[in-house]
């Protein structure tokens, strides 16, 4: 349902993405893979509209909305979460949440309603909180966050757009190791229901094996593999290009 | 959860409001009057200001132009035409069409760039108008400006007292809800964090766009109380010290809020005062610049987020603390 034509972006002389076309199948989990400064934010960024590629076209359900903004695209249905944390840092960790329920919610231009008229926004958005394990903090301030708090803030955020692709950037990145199930059985949830299609970048290996349908594994920018994800264990560009030095380096 | 501390906010503004009614029944005297008009004025002018600067983030050098559209206006259109209840609503109507329309355009054009085109752009345009009204002496009377007549309701400054008070009175608690609508929380997001409100779903243009109209619209209705306040107009009205007076009255009363803007604009009126009466005293005193420098440091140092926010912060902390 996702589809990339040789897609390309080059910084100065670097290319972070070459050529990479494939096709995201739909209610599918799809996981990229592939070492750090491989491209696999970069191509997100390509995905959700935050950079223009300099070469290649992508197709969103058949329609091309390579050159469209990204509150188009999000309106469409491209929802994604940021590896780098990115939420309003000022506001409270339940009205950033809010926030993305009222836009998904489609009041954007009401100024004359008080916000606690909409009642159920705020409920919603709590029940997100809840749902990954962050609503004793809904009152915080979302930059006093711990890190992993922020993770998950993120992840509340996405899922509140509720939107028919999910790209996700590395959701448990520095979380702490028992807080990491609860975010898994998530995004299991969401992959259960069978109405979203996701996309996982992830260093976790293990949980890359659990989750996925289809891999996709980057390498310098290239679309090096692209199986199942016994396919991709199996395969030996794939395992002396990237995978036997990280699983070791990870595990250990 | 939140409502009841909203509700007990409002009840203190309400009591707020009320007193300002009261006021001119106690104090009579003529220039004090004057200068608590002047405080309505700027009051109404920083506020619109702030919903620029505090709340969306944008940053404008030069606010003073829709300011200064709403003084002629409204003294061109008493010099021109009788001077009835009738044309004050005209000059109301006619300032809030060129601001909107101006305000409308720069932003078109500049609020999809970078923040400093909007800055610039503004600091331009204003400084356009300035000519402008120094040029076209026919209709401005240039830099000597020119005096006019009032319907004689408007002349009364106690009428004038009651019309500033219901005015700042409606617009503060009109923008009030504004801010707090889920327009006015889209506002806020964009100020954190534009990318992502984009990313979310919102298209940010827009929304830059609405609120420097409205901003554009309120400060002139300031500029039409102000020049009934003075029954003169010259082209100090879009003199950019008034932009930077009304940004630092933003900043030193508190910028995200709307209280903040009234606070730091009493003061500075206050400070106006009573230091050109020092000016006898001392000559130090006529350097305007100089002291609202050290006032603008000091207030910076020890009040960082203006005086509602530094205030608002010490008492969360301070409640904080008790429940613990
Ligand atoms: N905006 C940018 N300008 C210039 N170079 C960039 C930009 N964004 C990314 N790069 C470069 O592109 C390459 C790919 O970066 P990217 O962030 O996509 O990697 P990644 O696969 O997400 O890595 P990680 O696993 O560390 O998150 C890196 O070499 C990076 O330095
Ligand atoms: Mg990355």
């Amino acid at each position: 349902m996702l589809e990339t034509k040789d897609l390309t972006i080059q910084f100065g002389g670097h290319t972070a993405v070459d050529h990479v076309t494939v096709d995201i199948a739909e209610k599918q989990l799809t996981s990229i893979i592939g070492p750090n400064g491989a491209g696999k934010t970069t191509f997100f960024n390509l995905l959700s509209g935050q950079l223009s590629p300099t070469e290649g076209e992508i197709y969103f359900r058949g329609e091309n909305i390579t050159s469209m903004s990204t509150t188009k695209r999000s309106r469409l249905g491209i929802g994604r979460s940021f590896q780098i944390t990115n939420v309003f840092p000022n506001l409270t960790v339940l009205e950033n949440v809010r926030l993305a329920v009222q836009s998904k919610r489609n009041v954007r231009y009401q100024m004359m309603a008080h916000f606690l008229h909409y009642k159920k926004f705020q409920e919603e958005a709590y029940a997100l909180l809840e749902k990954v394990l962050l609503d004793k903090k809904a009152d915080t301030i979302a930059a006093n966050l711990a890190h992993g708090e922020k993770r998950k803030l993120e992840i509340a955020m996405l899922l509140a757009l509720d939107s028919e692709i999910l790209l996700l950037d590395e959701p448990t990145a520095g979380m702490a190791l028992e807080e990491v199930p609860a975010i898994i059985e998530v995004i299991e949830h969401i992959k259960a229901r069978k109405e979203q299609t996701i996309v996982l970048i992830e260093h976790k290996m293990d949980m890359i094996m659990d989750l996925s349908d289809e891999v996709l594994v980057l390498f310098h920018g290239e679309l090096l593999a692209q199986g199942t994800p016994e396919d991709i264990i199996a395969n030996d560009i794939v395992q002396s290009a990237y995978l036997g030095g990280m699983y070791n380096e990870r595990l250990s | 959860m939140n409502l009841r501390t909203i509700e007990k906010s409002t009840w203190v503004y309400l009591a707020i409001a009320f007193l300002l009614f009261v006021v001119p029944f106690l104090v009579t005297g003529r220039s004090i009057q004057f200068l608590i008009i002047q405080i309505f004025v700027f009051g109404i002018f920083a506020m619109s200001y702030d919903l620029l600067l505090g709340y969306t983030g944008i940053i404008s050098f030069g606010h003073v132009m829709f300011f200064g559209v709403g003084a002629y206006s409204t003294a061109v259109l008493f010099d021109r035409f009788e001077p009835t209840i009738f044309t004050f609503g005209l000059a109301i109507l006619v300032s809030a069409i060129i601001a909107g329309v101006v305000s409308f355009i720069v932003g078109i054009l500049t609020l999809r760039l970078k923040s400093h085109f909007y800055a610039m752009l503004t600091l331009a345009l204003a400084g356009l108008f300035l000519v402008g009204a120094e040029k076209w002496r026919k209709v401005t009377g240039g830099s000597d400006g020119f005096t006019f007549g009032l319907p004689d309701m408007l002349r009364d400054s106690f009428t004038l007292y009651m019309l500033s008070a219901l005015s700042l009175v409606l617009l503060f608690f009109g923008l009030r809800r504004m801010t707090k609508s889920p327009f006015g929380k889209v506002l806020v997001a964009i100020r954190e964090n534009e990318s992502r409100t984009e990313s979310l779903g919102y298209q940010v243009l827009h929304y830059k766009v609405i609120v420097s109209v409205v901003s554009g619209v309120v400060a002139s209705y300031s500029g039409v109380l102000y020049i009934l306040s003075l029954r003169f107009v010259d082209t100090s009205v879009f003199a950019t010290d008034l932009t930077i007076d009304v940004l630092l009255m933003t900043i030193i009363g508190g910028v995200g809020t709307l209280i903040g803007p009234i606070i730091g604009a009493s003061l500075i009126e206050f400070a106006h005062h009573w230091l050109s009466d020092l000016s006898d005293v001392h000559w130090l005193f006529e350097r305007w610049i100089i002291l609202y420098g050290t006032i603008f440091i000091l207030i910076v140092v020890f009040f960082p987020k203006g005086i509602v926010g530094t205030l608002a912060d010490r008492y969360i902390r301070w409640r904080a603390r008790r429940t613990e």
